[in-house]
């Protein structure tokens, strides 16, 4: 292999000018008051807008899950992380609901389809990611929970203002 | 220090201590190396924090932020309370005496040197009228404490460091000390003391900017050699993390590695200090009349501030380019601004 060497100029071949060129660079960087860090565990980094987190069942304004337990979610899912037992609820305005609804989120690999495959915009996948626990029965998230993940969304839009096919979900 | 020893026994009287006369240069030379080692750790855990700090800002980084509220002021100190608190592992194959000798040379020719060290016109352990030479040669005793470390550890790596400690030190003592000879020459003295004095009156009296500029080569030259012969970066062969894990230092933890790191941060202050003192009018202020404590200080605080900044800019040199650098540029251009400043000494 042929190594060729740069051809250097006067003032690179004198050294101190290209040295007073690269400690005005770290000066630049070290006026620049604005860091990179972020000071994660007190202030958290903003997510996007679409970030894909936990899931959440969005509520009716009774506080009853949308969801009319049509599987369609769960046959969209290419992880197979939900699982439902659907019924019927003895309700006039509701034709069936899942009677169990669970979504295993160590299996689940956010991809988001479940939400892209609702017809009832019953299910969402909020911005919240900090998820750590020591017991794996914690990643199972049943209905009750998945209710409860409400609370990672800001008050005004925990409620679905989509209107959908009376056949389907009559609020 | 004298003054010191003159002042001591009316303080002892009056707290009504009796102390034997006979005791008392004694009791003050004691006194006074509690100051400088205290003034020495001290200042190493701030510059510690104040390295980690600057660090951090130049690659756009926080730095340390928690301990201590704000800033993270004290992070030096639980730094220091972690050290103590370490196992202190002496390797098995190595050798045990020199192996404990080793870190005390180092931190002690640091400290050593502080005693000449001409903070204010009162402020200063002792006056030697050979002030400079006693630093450089102090200083050289470190080097010591390297070899001996890196021959002790019977590790490759700590060996390999200790070698480029030596190659290192032969190449740049030399110019390190040629560079003082003009101020020598300008000032007719080695006395730190009187070195300072001849640079009052202004700036435009300090040493760098006297006319025919050989004394401006000669700081840059100092400065220079004086970061190789504290291991900084783009000089830090030695311990070269990337290469040789931590270098002469590898096979030291807890307090044993806390002198190396003191030794280093101190001598940061030391060469600073000689530099301000030899180069930059010392304890005499920009403007004519001001003499102050506190000019010494910020001169010193302004080229540890430089080092710090080159270390986080310049990537680390070669040994062979080191050699090249010490032998083939510093030195002539040294010898130049000997020749120069004594030639033009005489004929003024």
């Amino acid at each position: 292999m042929i190594v060729r060497k740069p051809q250097l100029s006067l003032t690179q071949k004198l050294y101190l000018p290209e040295i007073l060129r690269g400690l005005m660079i770290t000066m630049r960087h070290f006026l620049r008051r604005k860091s990179v860090t972020y000071e994660y565990p007190e202030k958290a980094k903003p997510v996007p807008a679409n970030f894909r987190g936990l899931h959440r069942l969005i509520q009716r304004p009774t506080g009853k899950e949308r969801c009319v337990a049509c599987e369609l979610c769960l046959t969209a899912c290419p992880a197979n992380c939900i699982s439902m037992v659907a019924t019927d609820p003895n309700d006039p305005n509701v034709e069936k609901f899942p009677l169990r609804y669970e979504i295993d989120t160590l299996r689940c690999i956010y991809c988001g389809f479940c939400e892209e495959a609702c017809p009832c915009d019953a299910i969402e996948l909020t911005p919240h990611y900090e998820q750590a626990s020591s017991r794996r029965e914690d990643f199972v998230h049943a209905k009750s929970r998945l209710l409860e993940n409400n609370q990672f969304v800001p008050e005004g839009e925990r409620i679905s203002r989509v209107k959908t096919n009376e056949t389907y979900l009559r609020v | 220090m004298n003054e010191l020893a003159n002042f001591l026994p009316t303080v002892l009287s009056r707290s009504g201590l009796t102390v034997p006369s006979a005791l008392i240069p004694v009791l003050a030379m004691f006194l006074c190396a509690s100051i400088m080692a205290a003034f020495m750790g001290l200042s190493a855990a701030v510059l510690v924090w104040a390295e980690r700090k600057l660090a951090g800002h130049f690659q756009c980084r926080l730095g340390p932020v928690y301990v201590g509220g704000k800033f993270g002021w004290l992070q030096s100190i639980a730094d220091g309370i972690k050290l103590l608190l370490k196992e202190d592992i002496i390797p098995d194959q190595a050798d045990r005496p020199l192996f404990r000798l080793a870190p005390y040379p180092v931190v002690i020719g640091v400290l050593l040197a502080f005693i000449a060290v001409p903070f204010s016109e009162k402020l200063m352990v002792t006056d030697f009228n050979i002030g400079v030479f006693f630093i450089l040669a102090v200083l050289t005793v470190e080097v010591f404490g390297v070899i001996l470390a890196g021959w002790a550890s019977n590790n490759k790596w700590a060996l390999l460091g200790a070698m480029r400690a030596a190659v290192q030190m032969v190449s740049y003592e030399i110019p390190m000390g040629l560079a003082i000879l003009p101020v020598v020459v300008m000032a007719q003295s080695l006395s730190l003391k009187t070195i300072v004095a001849a640079q009052s009156g202004g700036a435009l009296h300090w040493f760098v900017f006297q006319p025919p500029f050989f004394m401006a080569v000669s700081f840059l030259i100092f400065f220079i050699a004086g970061l190789a012969s504290l291991k900084r970066a783009p000089f830090d062969l030695p311990e070269a993390e990337s290469e040789l894990t931590a270098g002469f230092h590898t096979e030291y933890s807890g307090m044993r590695f806390s002198f190396f790191f003191m030794a280093e941060y101190a001598g940061m202050l030391l060469v600073s200090a000689v530099a301000s003192a030899l180069y930059l009018g010392g304890w005499h202020g920009i403007l004519p009349g001001q003499e102050s404590v506190w000019w010494f200080l910020a001169k010193t605080g302004f080229l540890i501030f430089v080092m710090i900044w080159i270390r986080w800019t310049l990537p680390r040199l070669r040994i062979d380019q080191i050699v090249y650098v010490g032998w083939k540029v510093l030195t002539p251009f040294v010898l130049a601004c000997v020749v120069g400043q004594s030639l033009w000494a005489t004929l003024r």
